[in-house]
């Protein structure tokens, strides 16, 4: 538990100084980006009111007390707090990554079971090939041609172009519009989610089926349904949920590409823009973000599985 | 003395000897998915040494008289907004694409393979620190990471290998280090100490050796990771830059404009990637039921 702020303050020195380290700032993005003749004495003006003309160790010690006063400071490029560019965004990234993990867990949990109780057979072969093709798909190549697909057959069937709205809206308010934009992203990234999370399953449960007490069970005339659903699935899971875990936290940060394929305001959308306008203060918050959240996953999954498996206690 | 020498060794070359097509047959009935994978990763590579024999035309230079064919006897995969045609430029992205991935997978298997050993050899203060790094790296996604990287160094194919190498390096060398941490307790490395060999000799000599299998696993992996990687790269604008050919690169633009002008744009340069990847994965995994039958996980 106390390990983590070493990891945190690792990964906030990393981010801070590998940010640094790029020739040029926002100021020089947004007043020399424009193309016209900019004075040099501006860009240093527009410097020093944002702070970037202090010492590197006064920044930084900035940066990091902030999370104590919890002020984490102002978007370089909008001027707004980080924190109001994060929320109006963090439910549309969050509810993503939540419908992809019950695509994923849907699709993959049955799939993973079926291929290892039928190992070696054509079925196994079948559902093998998808998996490692859903990892080896891009997820945003994916949705590329989910789009392309609803275009062309929408046009086909009810002669106009549809396309996912654009704008979010929340599902509490308008259900069926909220599943209609984020259903597709959730299916492009649940696939390849799916995938990782059905190759554990396979294997887990693989592992389980060798065990003792599965042929005792065997031995003493169960019904083999009852021995896969009770005996070896449930303890074949610790692992599938470990990678449910690592997947769930980096998607957060990880739908960057999807988010661009399909228009969506999202966390991912705002990293890559931040990124593109060196905007240090904002993208270093955004990387903490999904630091964070990462961390804390693991620490999550840690007291799971101590929770579900009563073998596993920490001293 | 000598009629035993001669039965022995006669005894010896009695051992059918496996030709090579033989032991090829059996890989095919053993690993069917890991021979796939192989030979979709053979065509690749074929692919790119014969890049000029397979094509006629030029994959950078544009042809305002071809824009947007469709699929035709003459442009197979059909043409892209500049005239180009998509199956040459498919098959020259194979070189970037082979090259970016087979860069970054070596130096970052190889480094991180290095580094994990000596971790795992020194022990101590050297493990603790290097394992803290290791935490840090690892917290950030890999795209992520990569991004942060290719924003500091910009956008060119040598600093998206860079980009890429760097988070596969605490990967591989948290794998390597959980190996070669069995196999310093093993009698034979302290007897090399015992001997007064240096640590440069028993880490390379005696301790890389044998954690080859993790190592060859990650290799493998690792080059489908990058090849995917450099294409999500190259798709945001952050990777490989026009007129180079690359896959991701050929995905830019909005799925719109391709549905109303030209889906067959996007559709092939998608389909490469994944056949690729695939291949590599498909490989991984028939030469890790095959080397290391303990590390079935994932």
């Amino acid at each position: 538990m106390l390990l983590m702020i070493p990891t945190l303050f690792g990964a906030a020195l990393l981010v801070f100084f590998l940010l640094r380290a790029i020739p040029g700032d926002v100021c020089e993005v947004r007043l020399a980006g424009t193309g016209l003749y900019v004075d040099e004495a501006e860009i240093e003006l527009c410097r020093e009111k944002l702070g970037l003309t202090k010492p590197l160790f006064v920044q930084f010690y900035n940066f990091v007390s902030g999370y104590f006063t919890w002020d984490l400071g102002e978007s370089m490029w909008t001027g707004k707090d980080v924190t109001y560019e994060i929320a109006i965004r963090f439910k549309l990234s969050v509810q993503l990554a939540i419908m992809a993990t019950l695509v994923a867990v849907i699709l993959a949990i049955p799939l993973g079971a079926i291929s290892a109780i039928k190992q070696d057979t054509w079925v196994d072969y079948t559902v093998r090939t998808f998996s490692i093709a859903g990892i080896a798909m891009p997820s945003f190549w994916l949705g590329i041609i989910i789009i392309l697909g609803l275009l062309i057959g929408s046009q086909k069937f009810f002669g106009d172009p549809w396309m996912p709205p654009i704008y979010y809206v929340s599902p509490f308010e308008d259900f069926w519009g909220n599943m209609s934009q984020l259903i597709w992203p959730a299916v492009a990234t649940g696939y390849r989610y799916s995938a990782v999370v059905a190759r554990m399953t396979r294997s887990a449960l693989l592992e389980v089926l060798r065990e003792d007490y599965i042929r005792t069970a065997r031995a003493k005339g169960m019904v083999e349904k009852i021995i896969i659903n009770r005996h070896a699935l449930k303890n074949s899971m610790l692992p599938v949920l470990t990678i449910i875990g690592i997947e769930f936290a980096f998607l957060i940060g990880g739908l960057v590409v999807t988010e661009q394929v399909f228009n969506l305001n999202g966390l991912g959308r705002l990293f890559v823009e931040s990124v593109g306008a060196q905007d240090f203060n904002l993208t270093q918050q955004l990387v903490m973000l999904v630091v964070v959240a990462a961390v804390l996953t693991n620490l999550v999954v840690d007291l799971v599985y101590a929770w579900l498996d009563p073998r596993i206690r920490y001293g | 003395m000598a009629s035993v020498n001669t039965t022995t060794l006669s005894a010896v070359e009695d051992i059918p000897r496996k030709h090579w097509f033989v032991s090829f047959g059996q890989l095919c009935r053993q690993q069917p998915l890991g021979a796939a994978g192989g030979l979709i990763v053979l065509v690749m590579l074929l692919a790119t040494v014969f890049a000029n024999v397979l094509s006629p035309y030029d994959p950078e230079a544009a042809s305002f008289e071809h824009m947007l064919v469709p699929p035709s006897a003459d442009f197979w995969f059909g043409t892209d907004a500049f005239g180009r045609d998509i199956l040459t430029r498919i098959i020259y992205g194979a070189r970037t694409a082979l090259f970016v991935g087979f860069t970054a997978a070596f130096v970052g298997a190889t480094a991180g393979l290095v580094l994990g050993v000596a971790s795992a050899y020194y022990g101590g203060l050297f493990d603790l620190i290097f394992q803290r790094v290791v935490d840090v790296v690892m917290a950030f996604p890999l795209i992520v990471l990569a991004l942060a990287i290719v924003a500091t160094l910009g956008a060119s194919t040598v600093n998206v290998i860079i980009a890429i190498t760097i988070p596969f390096i605490p990967q591989c060398a948290r794998v390597v280090r959980s190996s070669a941490l069995a196999i310093r307790e093993i009698p034979y490395v302290d007897a090399a100490r015992a001997l007064g060999f240096g640590h440069a000799r028993i880490i390379l000599r005696h301790m890389v050796p044998n954690v080859m299998a993790p190592y060859l696993i990650m290799l493998t992996t690792f080059v489908g990771h990058a090849i995917l990687l450099e294409a999500s790269l190259s798709y945001l604008g952050l990777g490989v830059q026009e007129p180079t050919p690359a896959w991701g690169l050929m995905l830019q633009g909005g799925a719109e404009e391709f549905a109303e002008s030209a889906p067959w744009v996007p559709i092939f340069p998608g389909l490469a990637i994944t056949l690729a990847v695939f291949g590599f994965n498909l490989f991984g995994d028939a030469l890790r039921d095959i080397l290391d039958p303990r590390l079935r996980s994932r």
